[in-house]
């Protein structure tokens, strides 16, 4: 076969990112489209999906950063759940944004290390170690949570100088709150952590063959425990984002769900950060478009069924890619050490 | 690990022994967690003691409390069976609220729109139109999870949430109860044909959640479908190996876990609430996971687990009125038991508790169901 080299390459390419390009294609046409059409409801659109994005993809890092040493973490939702909580009350009392977000950081962390003992140390199922951080996260804010706290201000957009005056990009991208940029950031550095370097490659040893990274030395239960804790201040940060953030007060229940569907997200991206980000961003679009449909008024449908969207665009992306997307070898399975 | 019972010593002592010692965990992670729990009040500036009688006081202390008790237990044991059916197949069915919802809210519209049954008659069928809803409901996930390997734990907790949007659309819109004044969702009054009695202080659906308890029993472990759950539960490729067909039997594990969860909203609709309304019971699928693990999975150990939470849930409004403690504590010593009775290692260590023969070990289904 006499195939000149640049078609094989662009076979390559093709065959790599042509559904990503046509996917990106579409979506920069319709966004161009609708801009020149109704510009503000299109960047309001933008922006609101790139903030719902913020809890999910940060959810989805806490989750892929335990898969990715074979830890399932199926507590993010109670993690995020008792991070808001603590943010919002650290910030209660003193007063400070600061001291709230790390509080819920944390928080956040401190569960993580409780999954970490659970799942690594006691080897209890993992599926059931998330569980008991679930309950507990709902049971301990339930009961500290008192009606009529309000919480001294919240997190609040800070322009990036002329970069947030360019027209569309700049009001979604350069014109949000720290913790919305903080995410982007952090996409691109735990990308970089786990493809990159060499604490990333032990953790992904410890994924697929925990035996063989044992045999070189790793130390299996260290990098699963401080993936874990790492995982657990993410969700702690999407917990503050929450109460911090996105409401600027604390509710029973919250997190609504967004533990859950950020796993979806990072099945979705194939646990990767990039694709979870790019899995968040369509979450975010569904959830920014619910806001839209409901308060803009063109169509009638029941909002109940509007605010069911993101749940439903769960499980079929679950149903549709869990059986292609390939999860880490050993996920799920305790170590046990020989001898 | 495989079925120990036939190198088990019989007789009914050795048997007996048996039993104790595998409830001595369960038993010795509600001491640990109420324990916990006290030192959580006495912190919080309350006086534990004084919560923890009120509490019982609250429970059991009359005829009121016995029935309020029995009440509260009810839908519990109706999801601890559902998820502890489940478990047997390895199968984690966090999705007993929603099944429940539709169990509940299917009750009630038989339960008002359907008329001139005899009083019994109409009430079996109501109770088996909520059983089939949410049986029906149930099976989705089972499906997800067979054909296209999407992890229940997920698709069940999302299927809640699709649930409460939609019994809550039902309930504000076409199943609205019109009857002028009325603002709030809720569907109509059922009919007095529709209603389980209830007997001086012994409502009619604790007596079914001991017999759905029995059932579950009865199938699990005197059928060959209950064998084959068992076994796909315990390994699903020797399961496969042998000739057993482990979608069929995943889906309809899933159906008959919901079912329970169906029967147990059902009978809340007929037997509690006299119709539906949205927001009742709002944390069954969890707390149906805490009953069924605190009674070791087995059917027959539902029953005092779901009593015991269900006497803290009657007992909590007595507990705040009295003794100043929020009745959310109930759930934090709720969410302490499961910690401890999945951390069973740590009481052993702490009460001193020998390693007892354990009998079947489940494997959840770990990963995501792709392999």
């Amino acid at each position: 076969m006499n195939t000149p080299a640049s078609f094989a390459n662009w076979k390559i390419f093709w065959k790599r990112w042509g559904v990503l390009t046509v996917i990106s294609v579409i979506t920069l046409a319709l966004i161009a489209y609708y801009y020149s059409k109704t510009p503000q409801i299109t960047e309001a659109v933008l922006a609101s999906t790139l903030r719902q994005s913020v809890p999910l993809v940060l959810g989805a890092l806490c989750g892929l950063l335990g898969e990715r040493a074979a830890v399932i973490n199926i507590g993010i939702e109670g993690q995020m759940l008792l991070a808001a909580f603590l943010a919002f009350l650290v910030n209660v009392y003193t007063g400070n944004l600061l001291l709230g977000v790390l509080a819920g950081i944390a928080v956040g962390a401190l569960l993580g290390l409780l999954l970490a003992f659970m799942s690594v140390t006691l080897k209890i199922d993992q599926i059931i170690g998330g569980t008991v951080i679930n309950i507990l996260a709902i049971g301990l804010t339930g009961y500290f949570y008192k009606v009529g706290l309000s919480a001294h201000g919240k997190l609040n957009p800070i322009p990036l100088g002329p970069l947030a005056k360019i027209p569309l990009i700049g009001p979604v991208f350069f014109n949000n709150p720290p913790i919305t940029y903080a995410t982007i950031l952090l996409v691109f550095l735990v990308h970089y952590v786990l493809f990159y370097t060499p604490w990333g490659l032990r953790t992904r040893a410890v994924g697929e063959h925990p035996r063989a990274a044992d045999t070189l030395g790793i130390n299996v239960y260290l990098v699963r425990y401080v993936n874990v804790v790492v995982g657990g201040a993410l969700a702690g940060l999407a917990g503050a984002y929450l109460s911090l953030e996105a409401v600027g007060s604390f509710e029973r229940l919250m997190t609504n769900g967004r533990g859950f569907v950020a796993l979806a997200v990072m099945i979705f991206g194939k646990w990767t950060p990039l694709g979870a980000w790019g899995a968040a961003l369509l979450f975010g679009f569904a959830t920014a478009m619910q806001t839209q449909l409901q308060f803009g008024g063109q169509l009638h449908i029941p909002h109940q069924f509007i605010g069911m969207l993101p749940y439903l665009l769960t499980i079929i992306v679950l149903a549709g890619f869990v059986g292609r997307a390939r999860p880490p070898a050993a996920d799920g399975i305790p170590y046990e050490k020989e001898g | 690990m495989a079925e120990k019972t036939t190198q088990n010593p019989q007789g009914w002592w050795p048997q007996m022994k048996r039993l104790l010692l595998s409830f001595s965990v369960p038993l010795g992670a509600v001491l640990l967690a109420l324990i916990i729990g006290a030192i959580i009040i006495e912190v919080s500036g309350a006086s534990a003691w004084k919560a923890y009688t009120a509490l019982a006081k609250g429970a059991f202390g009359n005829a009121a409390g016995w029935q309020r008790t029995l009440e509260k237990s009810t839908p519990l044991i109706f999801s601890g069976l559902a998820v502890a059916f489940a478990f047997k197949a390895g199968l984690f069915n966090i999705g007993a609220q929603g099944q429940l919802l539709f169990g509940a809210i299917t009750a009630a519209w038989v339960g008002f729109a359907v008329h001139g049954l005899p009083p019994g008659l109409h009430a079996a069928v109501a109770l088996a139109a909520g059983a089939v809803a949410g049986g029906l409901y149930g099976a989705i996930p089972g499906a997800l999870k067979t054909y296209t390997g999407a992890h229940e734990v997920i698709t069940t907790i999302m299927l809640n949430y699709i649930a409460m949007g939609f019994t809550d659309y039902l309930a504000n819109g076409p199943l609205k109860d019109t009857t002028p004044g009325n603002i709030v969702a809720r569907t109509p009054a059922i009919l007095d044909s529709a209603k389980l009695p209830t007997w001086g202080w012994l409502p009619f659906g604790f007596v079914l959640a001991l017999i759905g308890a029995g059932f579950a029993w009865w199938l699990l472990q005197r059928t060959t479908l209950g064998f084959e759950i068992r076994t796909v539960g315990q390994n699903p490729h020797a399961a496969r190996y042998a000739g057993m067909k482990v979608a069929r039997t995943v889906i309809l594990t899933m159906v008959i876990s919901a079912l329970f969860a169906g029967i147990g909203g059902a009978v809340e609709t007929q037997g509690v609430v006299g119709r539906y309304e949205p927001g009742f019971n709002a944390n069954l699928g969890f707390d149906g996971i805490t009953v069924a693990l605190l009674g070791k999975t087995n059917p027959f150990g539902v029953i005092p687990a779901a009593m015991l939470l269900g006497a803290m849930r009657a007992g909590s409004n007595v507990m705040q009125f009295k003794a100043h403690v929020a009745q959310e504590i109930t759930d934090v010593v709720q969410a302490l038991m499961l910690f401890f009775v999945a951390a069973d290692m740590i009481v052993r260590w702490l009460l001193r508790i020998r390693a007892a023969e354990e009998g079947e070990k489940i494997t959840l289904s770990t990963g995501w169901g792709s392999h």
